[in-house]
């Protein structure tokens, strides 16, 4: 006993060396860690700061009200503003219905076969695809074919790059679903699909709404796409069937001119779409937040 | 035999409401259930206990097919229902389990109103009318012993209740479709002791008007609630009985070492 005691006693005091190795390896964990977050936040608020000290001066009213200008005059962003107001609905639009049913089609009753493992890698493709590739596509089947830009191929090109977000979203979201709610429900006679609508897809409501507005953000700062569907507008425009002013593109444009206007414009245009982006992304972790309470 | 096709007689003597026959189940190619064969008896609780894993639950969702939602697993023999064998290919699940509802283990209310929790399954299979919904609704939670709870809540969801609660709205939603057999999987397992009691106060109610089987892992609440008591024991049926011989008289030794503790 007497023999022991002394061992036991050593290995938990603060002096014994396992424990000092410990705690610095936990401090050393810990370090790393926090450096890896401050590179990761360094870097968002340098972008943040920057867009607001080059962006806060170009916004005035005038960017809401007036229409893009031609070099040197004043002007505007409304119509880019509204271009991209639209074409992102109607991508949205689009590619809401679609994603959930395919979500749902993934995670309720491909469970045999392999259509469902199929698909869920394209989609996995697709979620990781370039852009611009996608912007390239719908200009090969759609523009090239009706021979001039339109807002309309632009919302299609927005629309195949939200899909896979949302069929992601709403798989990941289903699958989370107890087996025991579904048993439920089952188990008073509803057939199949009343038991996905009804009950999975209802109680995963919040979920698959953040998916939505997740790919919604991720689709209002795509250029690329745009820049081979819907071209640019310099006038206001609300002919789904024309070239139509969009932000990113015009940001583009304005961005690499030489006009000291328009770079002004470029950056307050730079300031909305990232703080949009930002807002949306907050409303939906606070709907998340609020539903999973 | 004859009795089982005429399934509204008073309860005096008691007929049989489901005969399962040399029933065996498989998941994959484990077997968990060997060859059972009983008789549950309509308008009277029938409990089945036994040890973890032994098969009381897989032969409860044998009896409204639940298992049917799993590939993989499969039953084989007979479980004889209003003469008809539910097990036949010809089944139709939805109509099947309209008749035998079920209550699970732990309480799983629907993401909707209390309301519509109870209007959800009457809604699959009758059309009425407002008044005679709100009719259902109220007879249902009342059948349950919670309308007094719930009554003037009625629009809020079914999550914001208690535990025992949610247990009791899932037993009123099982209950509103009018269903001939009610399936019970450890119904009290996650309530306190009060919520337990209003539950089997309730099955007293209930076997007026239902037949019902209950699966629990507590021997006095099986004692305390059921007519019958069926032991089970790694997918075998070691004793079946009326629950006071069962308990008081096991005519197995291994019946005797598991409700006097000795075993499980």
């Amino acid at each position: 006993m007497s023999m022991q005691s002394p061992t036991v006693a050593s290995s938990a005091s603060p002096t014994s060396t396992l424990y000092r190795k410990r705690v610095f390896t936990n401090r050393l964990a810990l370090f790393l860690s926090l450096a890896a977050m401050a590179s990761g936040m360094i870097f968002l608020l340098w972008i943040l700061t920057t867009l607001v000290i080059k962006g806060i001066g170009g916004l005035n009213l005038a960017v809401f009200t007036q229409m893009t200008p031609s070099p040197g005059s004043p002007g505007g962003l409304l119509n880019a503003i509204f271009g991209s107001v639209v074409m992102v609905t109607i991508g949205t639009l689009i590619a809401t219905p679609i994603g959930i049913l395919a979500g749902i089609y993934l995670a309720e009753f491909g469970k045999t076969g392999w259509v469902a493992p199929t698909t869920r890698f394209v989609n996995d493709i697709l979620l990781s695809a370039p852009s611009i590739i996608i912007g390239l596509f719908v200009y090969t089947i759609y523009v090239a074919r009706v021979q001039h830009f339109s807002a309309f191929a632009g919302a299609i090109a927005l629309a195949i790059i939200a899909i896979p977000v949302i069929v992601r979203t709403t798989e990941t979201m289903l699958i989370l679903v107890p087996a025991s709610l579904r048993e439920a429900a089952a188990a008073l006679g509803a057939p199949e699909w009343k038991v996905v609508s009804y009950v999975a897809l209802r109680a995963v409501r919040s979920g698959v709404i953040t998916g939505i507005l997740l790919a919604v953000a991720r689709i209002s700062g795509e250029t690329a796409p745009l820049l081979f569907t819907a071209l640019n507008n310099q006038f206001w425009s609300s002919d789904l069937n024309a070239p139509m002013a969009n932000l990113p593109v015009v940001i583009f444009q304005f961005a690499m001119s030489p006009f000291e206007n328009w770079v002004e414009l470029a950056w307050a245009g730079a300031m909305l779409i990232t703080f949009s982006v930002l807002a949306i992304n907050i409303i939906t972790r606070v709907i998340f937040r609020q539903r999973s309470n | 035999m004859n009795a089982v096709l005429q399934p509204y007689e008073t309860p005096v003597t008691p007929t049989s409401k489901i005969s399962v026959r040399n029933l065996n189940f498989f998941y994959g190619s484990f077997q968990g259930l060997k060859n059972i064969n009983l008789e549950i008896l309509e308008r009277r609780v029938t409990a089945f206990i036994g040890p973890s894993g032994c098969g009381k639950s897989t032969l409860l969702r044998t009896l409204n097919r639940m298992y049917d939602l799993y590939p993989g697993q499969r039953a084989e023999g007979e479980i004889i229902m209003n003469g008809k064998n539910v097990l036949d290919k010809s089944q139709d699940l939805n109509l099947l389990r309209a008749k035998v509802g079920m209550v699970f283990q732990k309480p799983t209310p629907f993401p909707m109103s209390i309301y519509d929790n109870i209007a959800f399954g009457v809604k699959l299979y009758e059309s009425l009318s407002k008044a005679e919904m709100d009719e259902r609704v109220e007879w249902a939670l009342n059948k349950a012993a919670i309308w007094g709870e719930v009554k003037d809540k009625l629009k809020q969801s079914g999550l914001s209740l208690s535990g025992g609660q949610q247990q009791r709205l899932c037993i009123a939603r099982a209950v509103a479709v009018k269903p001939e057999v009610v399936l019970l999987d450890e119904p009290t397992s996650a309530l306190d002791p009060i919520s337990t009691a209003k539950v089997e106060e309730l099955l007293h109610e209930l076997k007026q008007d239902y037949t019902i089987a209950i699966v629990t892992h507590n021997m006095q609440q099986a004692a305390r609630v059921s007519d019958f008591t069926a032991y089970m024991y790694l997918g075998d049926l070691v004793e079946y009985g009326v629950t006071d011989e069962l308990f008081i008289k096991p005519k197995k030794k291994e019946t005797e070492d598991y409700i006097t503790g000795r075993f499980g």
